[in-house]
């Protein structure tokens, strides 16, 4: 029932001639399916699993599970291959063989997909990331990429493990030297402005038409006038940093403030709440999400101003630094090390503001239960 | 008049401060080495020498607006727009870059929005990495993007516009999905009476709706594809665009070059975004939402 309701079954089935095709090459000679044992037992994991779960009553969990095995045997196989030293580059019974694995996992996630909650949110996502990852590297090594041009995943996690000092470096100088500290300058002031145009609403009038101009400028572009003023040093980087949140939490935070309702504001009134008492009680409140929003794009805007920044000059430390020193050596993988910290960061950051908002926020009407 | 005058007060207001902190902010900024100048010049001075002297630097630490000016009217006018010392050429160069990151962006978003929104598969596992994707500070990359690129053979537009399509295929995505995603249930079931493919459903209901939404994040989009296009033009060192211009004035200390090169990209932005404007007023008038 099942099997036949799905498309992706005909696909599967397409890649049988990939068996009449040779699985790798070995000494410059092509190597059968039938000459190469961790293929024979691949193949075997496969073809058992997916018997398995063609004849077994199942629901949709069950019938990923018993598939699971089958797909890790058959993604093992190109790197078992490889590391036995078959070259990959001639095997099209290989590759044709990889497509319908890859066609398999595809119907694998569409099962995970009917299941519920943690299933669909956090392992589907995550299965689609190591696909990702694992082509890469099964289509770098397999055919022969030159590390300068990509590197393989696991040169990256072996530079990781071995630059770890230095990388440790970069991140205190970049992230926690001039990130942090601009991105609190610069998201504060924003805020303070805000609070400080609601007041006086002639200042608001007056400041927003600016706050998105600014939105429309490249603001990058004031780096290299930053380092000139402030120095190679963190601070420069930091300035950026400051200027470059300053205007989206001022546009934020104006927005939200003006986010209550008016009859909201009449109750705070006949409750004789004064200015600051209605702003701490009811204005703000409702001004979280604007607010949040604005910290979330900041976030990722304040990381890509201190690496841009270091592009123009630094001492001999720091994210950019490094991406643009390695570059010129050639060494990609360090590079890449170097972006994978960067993007656990931002990710980081943008998970923990989003942690905080549904904290905060969670009488808001977007995370109630539909 | 005075109405109009009244409601532009504001703006005017804080413009003109801007301008006073500017110039202040030259005189303060430009002061050590003015005074220095003075000193070694071996002559004496007065509160209006030191003026007069921090506006008209040589190489001001803070140029004053009117330099700025002067420069950008100098680069623009005087110079044929093909020759390497008019900023219109520059602006050319990266408005090219900047143009077709920019469509193959919103080729690239559409084409994730159209499959997010119509496989369920496709919302599950890949919207949340579209989400990643961003967090990641791309512009990081961009240097080893262009070496990549240089190494393939291809210098010069495409590894520029590969980044500017990076980062702005995700607005595009965003708004997209959202857009059409609110298409009206009753409409939806009325195109299920009409027995509708889902093509046509797609066509005629889906994405006309979704016009609004994709026309807003499509003027976010342009100004960051420009910011990508000028990031990129860092590291190749080149001699054409903005960001070599920006590059090139750090170099040699020209400030007056770098704010006039800013001023540039600000002023191409600005265009850029006005023009999305305009098509947007175009084709989503035309649609007939003015008069629902």
């Amino acid at each position: 029932m099942h099997a036949r309701r799905s498309p992706m079954t005909p696909l599967v089935l397409l890649t049988l001639p990939a068996f009449a095709l040779p699985v790798g090459g070995l000494a410059e000679s092509p190597l059968a399916w039938w000459q190469s044992t961790p293929a024979l037992l691949a193949l075997a994991i496969v073809l058992a699993s997916l018997v398995l779960a063609r004849w077994t009553p199942r629901t949709a969990f069950t019938e990923a599970l018993l598939l699971a095995p089958g797909l890790f045997a058959g993604a093992a196989l190109p790197l078992v291959l490889l590391d036995g030293g078959v070259a990959l580059d001639q095997a099209a019974g290989l590759w044709m063989f990889l497509a319908g694995i890859l066609a398999l996992l595809w119907h694998v996630m569409e099962r995970l997909t009917e299941c519920s909650g943690f299933f669909r949110h956090l392992l589907v996502p995550a299965l689609f990331g190591v696909m990702l990852i694992y082509l890469w590297e099964v289509g770098v090594r397999g055919f022969q990429v030159p590390s300068v041009l990509l590197p393989p995943p696991s040169s990256i996690a072996g530079a990781l493990t071995t630059q770890t000092a230095n990388l440790e470096d970069d991140f205190f100088q970049t992230v926690i030297k001039a990130v942090l500290r601009g991105y609190l300058w610069g998201c504060g002031a924003g805020f303070a402005v805000a609070i400080l145009a609601d007041r006086v609403p002639f200042l608001a009038r007056g400041l927003l038409p600016f706050g998105n101009l600014v939105s429309a400028i490249p603001v990058v572009g004031i780096a290299p006038i930053m380092v000139m003023w402030f120095g190679f040093d963190w601070p420069s980087k930091a300035a950026v940093v400051v200027v470059m949140t300053f205007f989206p939490m001022l546009v934020n935070t104006l927005a939200g403030l003006a986010a209550s309702e008016a009859i909201q504001l009449d109750l705070m009134r006949s409750y004789a709440a004064g200015y600051w008492r209605t702003l701490l009680m009811l204005r703000l409140p409702n001004a979280m999400p604007f607010l949040f929003n604005g910290l979330k794009i900041n976030s990722t805007l304040a990381l890509i101003g201190a690496i841009v920044a270091e592009f123009f000059g630094t001492p001999v430390v720091g994210m950019g630094f490094r991406i643009s020193t390695e570059v010129a050596r050639m060494n990609l993988s360090i590079v890449w090390a170097t972006i994978v910290v960067a993007g656990i960061t931002g990710s980081l950051m943008y998970g923990g503001l989003s942690w905080l908002e549904r904290t905060v926020t969670a009488w808001h009407p977007s995370y109630r239960r539909r | 008049m005075t109405a109009f005058l009244k409601a532009r007060m504001p703006v005017l207001a804080v413009g003109i401060s801007i301008l006073l902190l500017w110039y202040g902010g030259a005189i303060w900024l430009n002061a050590p080495q003015a005074i220095e100048g003075f000193a070694r010049a071996g002559r004496a001075w007065g509160a209006m020498d030191l003026v007069h002297q921090t506006f008209a630097m040589k190489r001001p630490v803070l140029p004053t607006p009117d330099q700025v000016l002067s420069d950008l009217i100098d680069s623009l006018f005087h110079y044929p727009p093909t020759s390497i010392r008019n900023l219109l050429y520059h602006a050319g160069v990266t408005a090219e870059a900047t143009l077709l990151g920019f469509l193959m962006g919103v080729a690239f978003g559409a084409l994730l929005a159209v499959g997010i929104v119509h496989l369920k598969t496709l919302d599950s596992s890949l919207m949340p990495w579209v989400i990643i994707s961003q967090t990641i500070p791309i512009l990081a990359i961009a240097p080893m993007v262009v070496v990549i690129f240089g190494n393939l053979g291809f210098t010069g537009l495409l590894p520029k516009a590969v980044i500017s399509m990076y980062l702005c295929f995700f607005p595009i995505t965003i708004g997209l999905v959202k857009g059409l995603r609110s298409t009206d249930p009753l409409a939806l079931d009325l195109m299920r009476t009409y027995s509708a493919s889902v093509s046509q459903t797609f066509w005629l209901l889906r994405l006309p709706t979704s016009l609004p939404y994709l026309f807003t994040s499509i003027k976010v989009s342009i100004a960051i594809s420009l910011i990508g296009a000028i990031v990129a033009e860092l590291p190749t060192g080149g001699t054409a665009g903005l960001g070599a211009r920006l590059l090139s004035g750090s170099y040699y200390g020209q400030t007056v070059q770098i704010w006039s090169a800013l001023v540039m990209s600000a002023l191409l932005s600005l265009t850029l975004v006005g023009l999305a404007g305009l098509a947007e007023r175009l084709i989503v008038g035309r649609g007939g939402r003015k008069g629902a």
